[in-house]
């Protein structure tokens, strides 16, 4: 890596040089992040780095932007939101890059943000939480649709079918965490009454005694699970294992191919919401998106042979987001580029249709997010 | 009443995934003194390496021999190249370089097989089993009837054949054991080819149940370590019935008091226990002289 970039140095000058151009219009444009490649979170991680090295290589191939090449500089955090901090400090004191995507987990993100808000560098996250960008801070924005999105989702859908009276079981991470307080907090306003609460540890093995105290509580309609990774899988074994036939709903951080394949027949049936990328085929011809997901998820398949997640769609989405703000801005000052980012509109990307504000740093809304029911082994759409 | 039998057989069912990967902390404790904590890694290579297999298009019946096989030989390397090595270290050096060689083992798998999640089908189908308004999965029947003969084998082994007897010699007095004509080193190296596979069989049977993934021996080794504690080092029965104790306690508290506290419960456990009989429940009554 060291080696390549010192390699690149050393071709730029002597093309500068040698063409006494100014050294300054061929410096790649340095965009900056911090992933969690490996580590707990590296199911998100992974798939966002691949996705950023892919396009930054893409965008490079097809003359780059401003006319300039892209360099990718990242580091992996190893899902430990400190070491996040200091490689931000890195970034920003070492690396001097022009912005940063990345972040992968709320806590990664929210350990960067003091650093990007002082050095006033523009920051463009791929963690989830409501958090990061409520209330709106200046130089921070994000991609991934919020735990709050997908419970008012999900909700909308309950209450199609005559459901209001729930239990809710999450997981102890900070994504369940967090989905269990918007959850909570959430329910009266949207007329929804929980009549039960209970916890599971993301790498539990068996969750039937949780299943069963809520198979337990008398007047409970349907079951609404805040979690993600393996877990989610396990919990839809457990239901079927004890035999409850309430309707079953999972928040979005479970969404992947790998979770159907994982819950098997146990998972016919339940609904989550979703971005659309995992239906990109399912999607209908004249929907908006269609062209952009289908492509991510060719090229996506082209280069690595696996299935695409919607997480690496979040680092597409924010790599996009910069690369139009940088060309929109027709600069990569630091402050044009915030300025161009919080000015986006009608930009659409693998999450949704983001229409950014001084007030609204994430830009999507409940249409982002699609209804998807388990049928026959495969997602199906629902109205 | 039915409540009660459920979260029994949960507790059951994840006790004996906890007991399966306490017997070979024991094993390896017992030959070497040493507390092995690569023994979770064996427990993930069995189920990794069945998915494996099978995804390779190989019969079940193959594909599980291989994947108890290689770790067996992969745990006789580990004791070959690191262990042996290190012999006049101190045990709790050796203890860190088990650790060490756990980073190593977790960090192969995931790179050669990935990060993702993987499982595969249950040995006799998925249909609970009704007993009492409770369920139960046949796979957990294979779980828990497959550790029970593993105790009894073990249990054989270590107080019926010289074979047996001989690791047991080595772990006491290594040099007396020597002198006796104990190869002390055959002695660790089978120990270590015997947990490794025992680890894996555990992996094999789990697998169906709890999923598998590069990194799931940490957990199942964490909580086989608290079992191996409670039931007292060195005692295979101790294993069992601190796996099993362990995982109905988790089962009772998550069920009766709060979910939200039930992993902190076995810690507690550990502490109370350790308290009251610090060589745990069937830990040998030994008296160190000084």
């Amino acid at each position: 890596m060291r080696k390549i970039s010192l390699l690149k140095t050393l071709a730029t000058a002597a093309v500068a040089i040698g063409a006494s151009f100014s050294a300054l219009a061929a410096d790649p444009i340095k965009i900056g992040s911090v992933l969690s490649v490996t580590g707990p979170a590296a199911f998100l991680g992974d798939p966002e780095l691949k996705t950023l090295q892919l396009y930054v290589e893409n965008i490079n191939k097809a003359g780059g932007v401003l006319g300039r090449q892209l360099q990718l500089v990242h580091y992996d955090d190893g899902s430990d939101a400190a070491k996040a901090n200091a490689f931000g400090k890195r970034l920003i004191e070492d690396d001097k890059v022009d912005i940063i995507v990345g972040g992968t987990t709320t806590g990664s993100t929210m350990s960067m943000v003091p650093l990007v808000e002082k050095a006033e560098m523009p920051f463009i996250s791929l963690a989830g939480a409501v958090v990061i960008v409520e209330p709106v801070k200046k130089w921070v924005f994000k991609t991934p649709h919020t735990d709050r999105m997908a419970a008012e989702k999900v909700f909308e859908d309950m209450k199609k079918r005559g459901l209001t009276k729930i239990a809710l079981l999450s997981d102890t991470s900070g994504f369940g965490a967090s989905g269990k307080k918007e959850t909570e907090a959430l329910a009266p306003k949207a007329g929804m009454t929980l009549l039960a609460s209970e916890t599971y540890g993301p790498k539990d093995t068996d969750i039937t005694p949780q299943l069963t105290k809520i198979k337990n509580t008398a007047g409970v309609q349907a079951v609404f699970v805040f979690g993600f990774g393996q877990g989610g899988a396990v919990v839809n074994k457990n239901y079927k294992q004890l035999g409850i036939t309430l309707p079953l709903y999972h928040a979005h951080g479970v969404a992947s191919e790998e979770f159907i394949k994982l819950s098997g027949p146990a998972a016919e049936g339940l609904r989550l919401p979703a971005a659309a990328l995992l239906v990109a085929e399912k999607l209908a011809a004249n929907d908006p998106q269609k062209p952009v997901v289908t492509g991510y998820r060719k090229a996506y398949n082209d280069r690595y042979k696996e299935d695409v997640s919607t997480f690496g769609g979040h680092a597409y989405d924010g790599l996009m987001l910069a690369v139009e703000a940088m060309k929109r801005a027709g600069t990569t000052d630091k402050a044009k580029v915030r300025d161009a980012i919080e000015a986006t509109k009608g930009y659409i990307g693998t999450g949704g249709k983001v229409n950014m504000s001084p007030t609204d740093h994430m830009g999507l809304d409940l249409s982002a997010f699609r209804m998807l029911e388990v049928k026959n082994g495969d997602w199906a759409l629902i109205n | 009443m039915s409540q009660f039998l459920q979260f029994l057989f949960s507790g059951i069912t994840v006790g004996a995934t906890y007991a399966l990967a306490a017997l070979g902390f024991t094993l390896i404790y017992n030959a070497s003194n040493v507390i092995n904590f690569a023994q979770g890694e064996f427990i993930m290579l069995g189920g990794m390496l069945v998915f494996f297999f099978l995804q390779a298009g190989l019969p079940m019946p193959v594909a599980i021999f291989l994947a108890i096989a290689i770790p067996a030989i992969v745990g006789m390397l580990i004791e070959k190249f690191t262990i042996e090595p290190a012999r006049e270290a101190d045990v709790v050096t050796l203890i860190i370089i088990t650790i060490g060689v756990s980073l190593v083992i977790r960090g192969v798998i995931q790179v050669w097989l990935g990060k993702g999640t993987h499982s595969y089908p249950a040995f006799s189908g998925n249909d609970p089993i009704l007993i009492g308004g409770a369920t139960l999965l046949p796979q957990s029947l294979w779980v828990l009837g497959i550790t029970a003969l593993v105790v009894v084998a073990l249990w054989y082994f270590f107080s019926r054949t010289l074979a047996g007897k001989a690791i047991l010699a080595t772990s006491c007095n290594p040099l007396a054991a020597q002198l006796v004509g104990v190869n002390t080193q055959w002695v660790l190296l089978v120990s270590f080819a015997l947990s490794a596979a025992l680890g894996a069989i555990g992996g094999v049977l789990l697998t169906p149940i709890t999923l598998t993934s590069y990194d799931v021996g940490i957990m199942l080794g964490l909580k086989g370590f608290v079992a191996v504690v409670v039931g007292g080092l060195g005692s295979g029965l101790g294993a069992v019935v601190g796996g099993l104790l362990v995982g109905i306690i988790e089962a009772m508290a998550a069920g009766y008091i709060s979910s939200a506290y039930k992993d902190a419960v076995p810690f507690i456990l550990i502490l109370v226990i350790l308290f009251f009989l610090p060589r745990g429940i069937f830990g040998a009554k030994v008296t160190e002289r000084v």
